[in-house]
């Protein structure tokens, strides 16, 4: 394969993606979505070969030629065949398929002292795309009009506006979702400020209450301090709230705290009966992974998860568990459109969850072993 | 105030620019307009106007004239 082959110059896509956004996100199923979102992956190869000279060159080391990509186009390939990054790539080179002054934003994963953060650059259409994703996928399980939101971390994860970490990106990520926001942790100690909820609950008696924050933050600074708040006779009633709540369950699952429990607790604790895990990363904003009412993660029309063997990497069947690779089909500003991820999942069904949402259906496992150590919502160290 | 004057008074609170900018600005031009300053933007709206944006409008919203557009699905009308 010649380097020219994919550099296109002028790069135009086959598809009308702003046309795809405007899809249902859990309608399309089985091959219907395997061939839209094939050529649309296709599409984002041929734009990354042609402006990522180190894209080009694994593509090339890869064996992935344009024909075959062409394959991916028409039908007889899929997105399956289309080589993936491992997602720490990101770490230790600078991907980009954009001049540094079309950069409007750069997002950073995990950045606890001493461990490698991810760069993900982004221009103007990908931020935006991003945004508009994350709001037809969220806006399936809230609704279209926006709720009181509690946000449960303190003001300052957002502070530095060109520069966010996955905490401060997820949370102003999500920030379009809610009104009259209120930040539930205080910046000095991460403590609960009682005062700034009871006068936020006082308002919106009666109303539905958005609450998101990340996993192991809301147990350790809300629900632990509901607890210790109970016993002294202060207790909120959370019956009207939504909780959506992501960054994984590593330092849980330390504290042996299960997904079924955490929401047995805090159930117990506040009232809160509608409790959406999600599962997502700084690298592939956006495409998020909502968990439903029957406690599955789902794959929307804009992205897919498929399950890979880790010894030959070959696709694992449903209800085999293997490691994790993302597809999604928004990054135009950086080649993150297959990614393989350091988690370890199984497909538990496609098409037929009983909430009736189509795609497939998945579950995460835990992180591989002897991978990097890494969590969004675990950077928050806490200091004694 | 004329529902002009309103909506101008938002970009120029929200953004810190002058009057003559805000045509044809767009949604990461400036530094201000990012999207922490989008939902500034957007809260200074719905408290000018009374009105309260859906998530889709919000997404929606990435021009000086987009953002006329989308307030007449809200019953505002800037002439």
């Amino acid at each position: 394969m010649t380097q020219g082959k994919y550099n296109i110059g002028n790069w135009k896509s086959i598809m009308d993606y702003d046309e795809y956004l405007t899809l249902k996100p859990y309608e399309q199923g089985g091959q219907e979505k395997r061939r839209l979102l094939s050529r649309r992956i296709s599409d984002l190869v041929c734009l990354h070969a042609g402006r990522c000279p180190e894209y080009r060159r694994m593509l090339e080391v890869d064996g992935f030629t344009k024909e075959k990509n062409d394959m991916v186009a028409g039908g007889k390939l899929s997105y399956e065949d289309v080589p993936f990054l491992p997602v720490r790539l990101f770490k230790e080179l600078s991907l980009k398929s954009v001049d540094q002054d079309e950069v409007v934003k750069t997002m950073t994963s995990s950045g606890t002292t001493g461990q490698a953060v991810s760069r993900i650059y982004l221009d103007r259409t990908t931020s935006m795309n991003q945004q508009k994703v994350l709001a037809k996928i969220v806006s399936d399980f809230t609704g279209a009009s926006r709720m009181p939101m509690l946000i449960i971390d303190c003001p300052s994860v957002v502070k530095d506006r060109r520069m966010f970490s996955a905490r401060g990106a997820g949370i102003l990520g999500f920030s379009i979702f809610g009104r009259d926001k209120v930040y539930a942790l205080r910046d000095a100690d991460m403590g609960l400020d009682v005062e700034t909820v009871e006068a936020f609950l006082q308002k919106h008696q009666g109303e539905k209450i958005l609450l998101f924050g990340f996993t192991f933050m809301i147990w350790q600074y809300f629900y632990k301090e509901l607890v210790r708040l109970k016993e002294q006779g202060i207790s909120f009633d959370l019956s009207e709230g939504i909780l959506i709540h992501g960054g994984g369950w590593k330092k849980l699952a330390n504290e042996a705290v299960s997904a079924e429990e955490f929401k047995r607790a805090l159930a117990e604790a506040c009232g809160i009966a509608r409790v959406h895990d999600y599962y997502g990363m700084a690298e592939q904003t956006g495409c998020i992974y909502m968990e439903c009412e029957c406690g599955h993660l789902h794959a929307s029309v804009f992205s897919d998860v498929i399950v890979r063997n880790p010894k030959d990497f070959s696709v694992c069947g449903t209800g085999e568990e293997g490691i994790l690779e993302v597809i999604s089909s928004i990054p135009e500003s950086y080649p993150g459109h297959c990614l393989l991820t350091e988690d370890i999942g199984v497909i538990l069904g496609e098409d037929d969850c009983p909430c009736g949402r189509k795609g497939k259906y998945f579950k995460v496992n835990g992180r591989l072993k002897n991978a990097e150590i890494r969590g969004c919502s675990d950077t928050y160290e806490m200091k004694r | 105030m004329t529902n002009r004057e309103k909506y101008n008074n938002a970009f120029i609170e929200s953004f810190d620019v002058q009057e003559n900018q805000l045509e044809n600005l767009k949604y990461q031009d400036i530094p201000s307009w990012d999207s922490v300053g989008h939902m500034g933007l957007v809260s200074e709206l719905e408290d000018a106007f009374d009105i309260q944006f859906e998530t889709d409008d919000i997404v929606e919203f990435n021009s000086y004239e987009k953002g006329i557009e989308l307030l007449k699905k809200y019953d505002v009308i800037i002439d």
